[in-house]
């Protein structure tokens, strides 16, 4: 296990290093580097026109300074490097749009986030592992089939409609105004409020946007569940626990479902990348103060610093989740981290 | 899905068919699949919709008898496009709704996307605009019946693209085995952890809005399933028997790999092309709907449905788009399953 665990991290690495390099690559992809679009004040990019003729000379001189002051006269390897060497101390440097320090403004808004996705991966888990169940131990039967197809569909559903239609529907336009249609907390918030108070006010506003998270989620997990399920139940260590008489409870979620659940832990490394751009979407749709709308409205002012960093922080996370949910499975399947040596 | 599953899931596929060939015998078992059989006509349904756009919804008739010549307009458009013939000077530029004394065919839909009416914004469905108009009064049924050109085809070029990578990689992955595996691994990990929404916003949002962009950077982020499969079934198939004679006979690495092994590792590689066709269309709305990528000017369904977000009274502008994104998608994530079950002997024994 401690190998494995070494292992793994010394795989983390050039892994870190390619996705870092990939989206310090794509940042210099844009026409103008960072200086004309500082010049710019972010917004509108370095196009034509931006800035008028009489003004071109200082601001051209002002350019020369701010290459010299951010190292952008350096070769990229160079400024790759140093912007490495940076990130070790949470360095991200400065906004365009605003000049604040970036790393302030991410950290700001992480927990936002991470509760959103947090709470979303939890109702995944626990609306699809049951259905899972339901659909294995009772196979081919009308509920299972009706489980599979809600599912599928839900599966198939966009979430930019799903998020569209409650906005429309539900959230106080012409019909229903069952959830609030922004925001995480209500206008009248305040730190005074009794505790039950302040849960019901955070229950009504993140209930959409977490089921909206989370929906499309059943369907794979559920499906995997009841497959993974459904194979156990075919060995013959199952065959020999009901043979002896075991009552078919104990078969079913002391034997079936404790060996069934171990592939569904993996799960979670591919659900991560999806929440973080389903978060994109709801953040901005709801206006919920999170990485994902920092991201879309810094991507929209061309906002490098604060667009790399979230890129960074985003593949971190992913690649944390990855790592977590091997690490998982080496615990719960010891034949992993002798296995994997063989591949 | 995990490495660990797919390889299992690929284990027993595209065993050698001795009557009528693996695709005939696909077919067969395929169509006894009501509901993914459902979804295979909504896809043809679509792709007809898509291939004759320009006749279910169009500003311009398809007969048209007009100061004692006869015209087909629509047909027309096309040779003009293509330069081999030109407008007469009274049909230049002119609405063909209000020429005088015309008499003129029109298809049940006469608009095109790109009609502005300024006089009739945000109007309800009625019989003249079916599915309602948006701010612009543009007809929404008619920028749907166009827009599905736009999904459509960048579903298909974007995974187009990502095959091409997608099998190239997983060939040689596959097939090379050792270190090359090992490091082409490494480039299917650092995909899988980038976040490949926020780095698709990124690139088309750095760079001028584009179809062809759009497909182009949805293809280069969407590869990785494609290549896993590849990777897996070439490390299977790489050890049987026919191959290691192959390659004592002196066939080239390159014929190997594409002549005699990818005809038999593409079973599973095809069922996750059709589901990735539904995730590139997905993608390509949610980009408009964020207003990147596409260009403002085109209506896409995602752009109607953005629309739809910042008017909220306007229902049909969310219900009509949405649902054929949705219907759509559900379509071929139909046939793909279909096809998995198919392709897959292990799925058969569950069902």
């Amino acid at each position: 296990m401690g190998s494995y665990l070494v292992q793994r991290l010394l795989l983390l690495i050039p892994t870190f290093i390619g996705v870092t390099l990939i989206g310090f690559l794509v940042m210099h992809l844009a026409p103008g580097d960072p200086a004309e679009l500082r010049a710019a004040g972010g917004l509108g990019g370095a196009r034509e026109g931006v800035i008028s003729r009489n003004k071109q000379g200082g601001v051209d001189e002002a350019l020369v300074q701010w290459r010299k002051q951010y190292g952008l006269d350096r070769p990229i390897p160079v400024q790759y490097a140093v912007w490495l060497t940076n990130l070790a101390t949470l360095n991200f440097g400065d906004s365009f749009k605003d000049n604040q320090s970036v790393w302030k403004k991410i950290s700001e808004r992480i927990p936002v986030t991470v509760k959103l996705n947090v709470l979303s991966i939890l109702l995944v888990y626990v609306v699809a592992i049951p259905l899972g169940i339901y659909s294995a131990t009772h196979p081919n039967t009308v509920g299972d089939q009706i489980t599979t197809l809600v599912a599928f569909v839900l599966f198939a559903v966009p979430l930019i409609w799903a998020a569209t239609m409650a906005i429309v529907f539900i959230c106080g336009g012409d019909f229903l105004y069952l959830f609030p249609p922004a925001g995480l907390e209500s206008l009248e918030y305040s730190s005074n409020w009794p505790l039950w108070m302040k849960f019901k006010d955070q229950v009504w506003h993140l209930f959409l946007p977490v089921v909206l998270l989370s929906y499309d989620g059943f369907a794979g997990l559920s499906r995997y569940m009841r497959a993974s399920m459904l194979e156990v139940m075919g060995q013959d260590f199952v065959q020999m626990a009901r043979a002896k008489g075991l009552a078919e409870r104990v078969v079913i979620f002391k034997h079936v479902l404790r060996n069934s659940l171990i592939p569904q832990v993996t799960i979670l490394a591919s659900i991560l990348p999806a929440l973080i751009g389903g978060s994109v979407i709801i953040e901005t749709i709801f206006s919920i103060p999170g990485l994902g709308q920092l991201g879309y409205e810094s991507v929209l002012a061309r906002d490098y610093p604060t667009v790399l960093a979230l890129f960074t922080v985003s593949a971190v996370l992913t690649l944390l989740g990855i790592l977590i949910s091997d690490l998982l499975l080496a615990v719960v399947d010891p034949r992993i981290a002798f296995g994997r040596r063989q591949q | 899905m995990s490495p660990r599953l797919d390889s299992r899931i690929s284990e027993k596929t595209s065993t050698s068919e001795v009557t009528g060939g693996l695709w005939s015998d696909v077919w067969k078992r395929f169509r006894r699949n009501p509901i993914a059989l459902a979804g295979f006509y909504v896809v043809c349904f679509l792709a007809l919709i898509a291939l004759f756009a320009d006749f279910l919804a169009n500003d311009k008739p398809y007969y048209l008898d007009y100061r004692g010549n006869t015209y087909f307009p629509i047909f027309r458009s096309y040779l003009v496009g293509i330069g081999v013939s030109r407008w007469p000077p009274e049909l230049v530029n002119v609405d063909f709704k209000k020429l005088s004394g015309a008499r003129a065919i029109f298809p049940l839909n006469p608009y095109r996307p790109s009609n502005i009416n300024l006089l009739e914004p945000l109007e309800p469905p009625s019989s003249k605009h079916w599915f309602g108009t948006d701010k612009l009064g543009r007809d929404v049924a008619s920028g749907m019946i166009h827009g599905s050109r736009i999904s459509l085809s960048i579903g298909f070029v974007a995974v187009g693209i990502a095959v091409i990578i997608g099998v190239v990689l997983g060939a040689v992955a596959g097939y090379f085995g050792s270190w090359v595996d090992l490091a082409v691994s490494r480039v299917f990990e650092i995909m899988l952890s980038i976040p490949t929404f926020f780095l698709l916003i990124t690139v088309a949002a750095l760079l001028p809005p584009s179809i062809f962009l759009t497909m182009a950077i949805i293809g280069m982020t969407s590869w990785v399933g494609i290549a896993r499969f590849t990777r897996n079934e070439f490390l299977r198939i790489r050890n049987l028997d026919y191959v290691t004679s192959a390659v004592a006979l002196g066939v080239t690495d390159r014929k190997v790999m594409f002549k005699h092994i990818l005809p038999n590792a593409l079973a599973p590689v095809i069922v996750s092309v059709v589901l990735g066709i539904a995730g590139a269309i997905l993608v390509e709305s949610s980009l408009s709907f964020l207003g990147i990528g596409v260009p403002a000017e085109l209506v896409t369904w995602g752009s109607i449905l953005h629309e739809a977000s910042t008017t909220t009274f306007a229902w049909w502008l969310a219900v009509f788009p949405g649902f054929a994104i949705f219907i759509t998608v559900l379509a071929y994530y139909l046939v793909g399953e279909g096809l998995r079950e198919v392709l897959d002997p292990r799925l058969r024994g569950l069902r």
